[in-house]
């Protein structure tokens, strides 16, 4: 188990190298820069040379790539164009939002999505089936964007149910300590302040939940169709064994292997694509300051970030790995 | 069985119960009508979050807003005009030659911090930023001391402007008297930037102990510029908090102001960064007023009860052509055509909100320095197709840019006004080559380099002053326009020199005049830009400078 940690996290070394490289070259080729974006319709030629000098962007690209190396080495990701902040600073600041929102949008989709594609490939071809494949069609289909807008206008602006942006509610003097919103309520003793950030989740990971949804509905319910034929099940049940215990230990821990990983891989896409909902409900996470991010062409915040997701998903890889492990007792013996 | 189903039912039981008390409690809040509490807090959401607390670093409008609440320059603007009014300084005078300038201060006003405002203190701002240092002297940190003031007491930068700053003395304790070495059109309207308000001297001294924190090779805004805590001005609100995380700045009541004191106890600034999400929180109650309308939600909003004044115009959207891309464009009757095929009636009837206003010059009307005596180019395709024969450019092809994902104050819709161009020009027989571009930095940066044959820009003015419209694009050879006539230069910088306000102004609508007469593009359109408040409030006097005072807002 050790080894295979070790092993999982000296990759991540080449694999950093080789996208730095490729991020380098490819943001090199983008139009504009950082100077026009800084100060606008207000640049003039002068201005934005001498932005460039100041941000050692008239050097050549392995110059300005060999002084990024430099400071990563010193676990220094460089400085943000668009705030002049460090680039960790603003990922500590920004990142907990966007965790936070793709926890609770994973849980509701987990929570929601295997037991409903259990229950739809156990009453194959009725209602709930057909209501569950049908449902996760249109997750799928339906563009995360118009049903943020869509239950914004709804629950929002026509029943004011929910609040229509932000994480915290204006005024509400909460004490950060972790920077996740519901856990320092928590930890501080603030439960209102929990409550706030609870109820200002709710239509964010509800949105962003849809997709995840839909795909471990559909993933469950496959799964667990195919495992259901398999010769151990029958077994299983020739032998007289519960019921209960035939389809959570055999069924549907057989079953979790192809959900897990679609989980694992899902979740690494939620902390990169969070960008749409965080827009729309103003959420204050990495998200949104990607996108303003790629707008301003702030090259240390981009490099940081693609990098960071990058180390996220050989780690959730990984996590992945060892819950195989877990779960398939094969796993383990190889 | 049995078990399975109590155990479902219990979940789904607990779900539905979380779910109704979660309803509940929002619907408590909800029904208070105000989500943070208590009326004394009046909640204004921009487009962006500020970039900093010390105005004197900044060149964006979503910034001076919050600034502008805190801190106040030795001159302002009349509320809900563009005349300059006494600010920090009663009255103010400059000397025949308009390089030296005396300011007899406000008399009893301290700072946020408890000290003083008096002469020297305007003084230690002066030096402060006339000493700026390394990356202070960049021109995304430092941009309006550079562009009002020029360079710095030591320019590290070659290429930075020489310093037109000389020097400040404190003259007694209510009298500063700054002395510039050349007249400069940017004074006096520049004395009343934020960018140039003025800080308690004990906050300049902590920041002068962060100054050296700015790494080489990038411009890191010092600590005190990013959290609240160290900087103080005089104005009637102190900024209290900064919470990035929740994209929102809180300012609170100074008890101490020497002016009428601000009529809500807190004022919140928070981010929405989608003009759909600003007018849905206004609508769910979430906020109490924005900026940046949409133009196609005015009338709605206003149906709906909710109070959408609009400012009056200080912008300008112009057709730009840049004669060393298309050499036709070096053709006058190809300008001249280019004009008279263009319906810009159509452009503001159709495309902006109840206001806007024709353009006939390179300024809007409010600036002083504007002339009803220009040539006049009004909509006539047969008279473009004459002028395009006379200049044998009958099968004219020109590539027109035009910004994609982005609307300006003077420029609500680009694409639509695009659209319209483009179908007047092939109506007058010109191929139009589309070529949309990212507005930052793709377009930006293309127009800039002088890469787009046509292109449309804007500006919305600092102040009034003719300079700070026509100065911007035709006091010299620039990219974006490509050309060089000594004449429209001259008339420019002659007019920037006049010291006495009338001749200057008289200086300018010659400009005016030479400048339309020459035609290096087509001025298209000014627009208000909405602002929208809610049904309980008592809102602010708009500023035709974005410069509305936070402090007149109460509520019903």
């Amino acid at each position: 188990m050790l080894r295979l940690v070790v092993r999982r996290l000296l990759q991540l070394i080449p694999t950093l190298l080789g996208l730095s490289v490729l991020l380098f070259l490819w943001l090199n080729r983008l139009p504009g820069g950082p100077a026009s974006a800084i100060l606008g319709e207000r640049a003039t030629e002068a201005d934005v040379a001498r932005i460039n000098r100041a941000l050692g962007l008239d050097q050549p690209v392995w110059v300005q790539y060999g002084r990024f190396l430099k400071r990563v080495v010193q676990l220094d990701l460089g400085t943000s164009t668009q705030t002049g902040q460090p680039v960790w600073d603003e990922f500590v600041l920004r990142f907990p939002a966007t965790v936070e929102l793709s926890v609770a949008a994973m849980l509701i989709a987990v929570a929601a999505g295997i037991p409903l594609g259990y229950l739809a490939a156990r009453r194959r071809g009725g209602w709930l089936d057909v209501t569950a494949v049908s449902g996760s069609l249109i997750g799928i289909c339906v563009p995360v964007f118009f049903l943020a807008l869509l239950l914004k206008g709804v629950f929002a602006v026509g029943l004011g149910l929910f609040p229509s942006y932000g994480r915290l509610s204006t005024g509400l003097d909460a004490t950060g300590v972790t920077g996740f919103a519901v856990l320092d309520g928590l930890l501080t003793g603030e439960f209102d302040a929990t409550w706030d950030a609870l109820v200002h989740l709710v239509l964010p990971a509800v949105t962003l939940a849809s997709i995840p949804l839909a795909v471990i509905v559909r993933m469950t319910r496959a799964s667990v169709l195919e495992v259901v034929g398999e010769d151990y099940v029958r077994t299983a049940e020739s032998k007289g064994l519960e019921k209960r215990v035939v389809r959570v230990r055999h069924v549907l821990r057989n079953a979790l292997l192809p959900v897990v990983t679609a989980v694992g891989l899902l979740t690494g896409s939620l902390l990169s694509g969070a960008v749409l909902t965080e827009s729309v409900f103003s959420f204050g996470g990495i998200g949104s300051f990607i996108r303003t991010s790629i707008d301003a062409r702030d090259y240390p915040v981009l490099v940081g970030f693609i990098m960071f997701i990058a180390m996220v998903y050989v780690l959730i890889n990984l996590l992945v790995d060892l819950a195989y492990s877990l779960i398939d007792p094969r796993v383990r013996v190889h | 069985m049995r078990m399975f189903r109590s155990r479902t039912t219990r979940a789904v039981t607990a779900a539905v119960a979380v779910g109704l008390i979660a309803t509940g409690c929002a619907s408590e809040r909800g029904k208070d009508g105000d989500k943070g509490g208590a009326k004394d807090t009046f909640v204004f959401a921009g487009a962006g979050d500020p970039g900093s607390l010390d105005p004197a670093l900044a060149s964006d409008g979503e910034t001076f807003r919050v600034t502008r609440q805190a801190f106040e320059a030795l001159l302002e603007h009349e509320p809900g005009g563009t005349k300059l009014v006494g600010g920090l300084a009663e009255k103010w005078s400059s000397n025949p030659a308009g390089t030296v300038w005396t300011f007899n201060l406000r008399k009893n006003v301290t700072f946020h911090d408890g000290e003083k405002f008096n002469a020297a203190a305007v003084c230690a701002n002066y030096d402060h930023w006339f000493n700026w240092k390394g990356t202070y002297q960049s021109s995304a940190v430092s941009y309006y001391w550079q562009a009002i003031m020029g360079g710095f007491a030591k320019n590290e930068d070659p290429e930075a402007p020489k310093a037109n700053y000389k020097s400040c003395t404190a003259k007694d304790e209510n009298t500063a008297v700054i002395e510039v070495d050349r007249p400069s059109a940017n004074l006096p309207g520049g004395f009343s930037l934020q960018a140039l308000a003025i800080h308690s001297p004990k906050a300049l001294k902590e920041y002068e102990k962060q100054a050296a924190s700015g790494k080489g090779d990038a411009i890191t805004y010092p600590k005190y510029s990013q959290e609240a805590g160290t900087v103080a001005g005089t104005g009637p609100y102190k900024i209290t908090k900064w919470n990035k995380g929740n994209k929102e700045v809180t300012l609170t009541r100074f008890d101490g102001y020497w002016g009428d004191k601000a009529k809500v106890k807190n004022l919140v600034f928070r981010t929405i960064d989608t003009e759909e999400g600003r007018r849905q929180a206004l609508q769910a109650g979430d906020i109490d007023g924005y900026d940046l309308v949409s133009p196609a939600d005015v009338k709605t909003l206003k149906g709906q009860g909710y109070q959408v004044p609009t400012r009056d115009v200080f912008n300008l959207l112009y057709l730009g052509m840049t004669q060393e891309k298309n050499p036709a464009l070096k053709k006058p009757q190809v300008r001249q055509a280019i004009a008279y095929a263009m319906d810009r009636e159509n452009i503001v009837k159709t495309q902006l909100p109840e206001g806007g206003k024709l353009a006939t010059q390179f300024m809007p009307d409010t600036v002083a320095g504007w002339s009803d005596k220009v040539t006049k180019y009004s909509f006539d395709t047969d008279k473009a197709k004459q002028l395009l024969k006379a200049a044998g450019e009958s099968s004219l092809k020109v590539e027109f840019c035009y910004p994609t994902e982005v609307t300006r104050p003077y420029m609500p819709a680009p694409q639509d006004i695009f659209e319209l161009i483009k179908a007047d020009l092939e109506k007058a027989g010109i191929t139009v080559v589309p070529k949309p571009l990212k507005w930052s930095p793709d377009y930006l940066d293309a127009t800039e380099a002088g890469a787009c044959a046509l292109h449309m820009l804007g500006w919305t003015g600092d102040f009034n002053d003719g300079y700070n419209f026509i100065g911007t694009w035709f006091a010299e050879y620039d990219k974006q326009w490509g050309f060089k006539d000594p004449a429209v230069f001259a008339a420019v910088t002659d007019a920037s020199k006049q010291v006495d306000p009338a001749k200057r102004v008289a200086s300018y609508k010659k400009a005016n005049e030479t400048i339309m007469a020459y035609l290096p593009g087509v001025p298209i359109s000014s627009s208000p830009p909405a602002i929208a408040f809610g049904k309980n409030v008592n809102p602010p006097k708009v500023s035709p400078l974005t410069q509305e005072n936070f402090a007149e807002v109460s509520f019903t």
